[in-house]
């Protein structure tokens, strides 16, 4: 027998077919169907929660809320400030989030009613949600450094969120004469990629030694220790002998800067700066505060397992803005905890269990174009936390040739390229 | 008679998946999720490599050569030294079988 056409029962067998092998995976169907994730934020954590979410089970109505059009990239923005790439390199836009029937709100969010499950947007719009996710980055603490609020920040940029501020520490170093002194403030911990503000002395050292050789670099710093600090100062010692890092005991906390006189004042001392770069201590994004997520640190503690807030029912931190154990506040860290988060949201709306997860981080820092270090850790769930793996992780070697340090340089490109296609593209 | 139109419902099934493989991010066993952050799921100017589609052998081998020492790595001997044999295989397993 042969038939050109199915029969209508066959095609009765294809959609029973198709519906047990669809349903099996995802039981109680019923409760999963039609549920609301509302996610806020759209970095590297929000806008890799909302796409998974979404492709983890379609039924889920996923809404994305972020105020901005276009992502400015905060990793690899130190090359931005010392010309080694452009701004345009960081932005990324939404398009693609939205092919993934993720729907967008560009809007900021305003309040949070926990008690009635909803969101109001800056345009007035109310979502209401049965999981909120919340991944608000960070926030600057204006009033934790006397002297040094907005209108300061034109003169002494932070940088720490990339986009125009990564532009004007660029300008002001573009326009600073050979010879001229640069001031780098590192706040204490905890704070937005640990090992940041030591790339961005390396490469503005880097910067100095090939375009401003007579010029110095100074870091004031509010720690003893920090992220990769041996990998660092080794490469300084050899690669960078103008620049100068102070230490908290001696003498490094800037207490108050003068924006005036261009100076940041210690309990030892006064630095004059030709450029002073500012990184303030910070907290999590405003909205985890108006949420009740937060706690008195300014961060937001999470449960390991599924992310949600400690403080507040059905409100999930992810990245930046979370207190997640040992994973450092990195955007690796944030997708890796998104995409943990995603699995957990649609466990928990079916009325499952959420697994129990093990997360990955890797982080890699430019010393100079063609000299890449990481760090990287393996996390798991354990006295309600993340905390890294026993006998995984560590840095780089002390002692590794030049070729692998132009490898790692290599990765750290391809990691930016990968993570960005993967969240954005 | 019977199978074809199993086939064919497999075959709409896939269809709809996608180069992502959804389906199968629901099951992605522990950390499974963490590895596309450095390998690409899709077509990326990158020199790590992707895992979707390898053969689950080769990628366990590799882990535990990693894990080992065996085989020098800058990362990967780190991450690996993170990983239990069985989370290993069911990572590796995993990525076996995404379509990609």
């Amino acid at each position: 027998m042969t038939r050109t056409h199915p029969t209508r029962r066959d095609f009765l067998k294809t959609a029973v077919a198709g519906a047990s092998v669809s349903v099996l995976p995802m039981p109680a169907i019923a409760q999963g169907t039609g549920s609301r994730v509302v996610v806020v934020g759209g970095g590297f954590a929000g806008t890799t929660c909302a796409r998974f979410v979404k492709r983890i089970d379609p039924r889920i109505n996923v809404t994305l809320v972020e105020a901005n059009r276009t992502f400015t990239a905060c990793p690899f923005s130190n090359g931005v400030i010392v010309g080694l790439r452009e701004l345009t390199d960081q932005e990324f836009g939404y398009g693609k989030v939205a092919g993934d029937q993720v729907t967008l709100a560009v809007a900021s969010a305003n309040s949070i009613d926990a008690g009635s499950r909803a969101v109001t947007l800056s345009d007035g719009t109310r979502l209401t949600y049965d999981r909120l996710v919340l991944a608000p980055g960070i926030d600057i603490r204006w009033d934790a450094l006397p002297g040094y609020n907005e209108a300061a920040a034109e003169r002494m940029p932070h940088a720490w969120k990339a986009g125009e501020q990564t532009l004007v520490l660029r300008r002001q170093l573009e326009a600073m004469a050979d010879g001229g002194t640069v001031v780098i403030s590192a706040p204490a911990n905890p704070f937005r990629c640990p090992p940041g503000p030591y790339e961005r002395a390396s490469l503005i050292a880097y910067y100095l030694k090939t375009k401003k050789p007579r010029s110095k670099l100074i870091i004031l710093d509010a720690k003893d220790a920090f992220s990769k600090q041996r990998l660092f100062q080794n490469a300084w010692k050899e690669l960078y002998p103008n620049l100068e890092w102070v230490s908290l005991s001696m003498g490094g906390k800037v207490t108050s800067v003068d924006v005036g006189a261009m100076t940041l004042v210690t309990d030892f001392g006064r630095h004059k700066a030709d450029v002073a770069n500012v990184i303030p201590p910070q907290k999590a994004g405003r909205i985890a505060e108006v949420a009740g997520v937060a706690d008195r640190s300014g961060w937001c503690p999470i449960d390991p397992v599924t992310f949600e807030s400690k403080l507040a029912p059905n409100i999930h931190v992810l990245g930046d803005a979370n207190i997640a154990g040992g994973m450092p506040k990195s955007a690796f860290t944030a997708n890796a905890q998104a995409k943990v988060c995603a699995a957990a949201l649609a466990k928990l709306l079916a009325g499952s269990k959420p697994d129990e997860p093990i997360l990955i981080n890797t982080c890699y820092s430019l010393v100079a174009p063609d000299y890449g270090i990481s760090v990287a850790g393996v996390y798991k769930p354990a006295d309600g936390q993340l905390k890294d793996v026993e006998g995984s992780g560590g840095v780089s070697p002390l002692d590794a040739p030049s070729t692998t340090r132009a490898l790692e340089a290599n990765f750290a490109e391809g990691w930016f390229k990968t993570i960005t296609a993967e969240v954005f593209g | 008679m019977k199978p074809i139109p199993v086939l064919f419902a497999g075959a709409l099934i896939f269809a709809f998946q996608g180069p992502a493989s959804a389906a199968g991010l629901a099951d992605a066993p522990p950390g499974a999720s963490s590895c596309s952050g450095c390998h690409p799921s899709g077509r990326v100017d990158t020199s790590v490599p992707r895992l979707a589609g390898r053969s689950p052998g080769d990628i366990t081998a590799a882990m535990q050569a990693f894990k080992s020492g065996q085989v020098a790595s800058t990362v990967m001997g780190r991450i690996a030294k993170g990983f239990s044999d069985d989370e290993i295989k069911a990572i590796a397993a995993w990525y076996g079988a995404q379509n990609n």
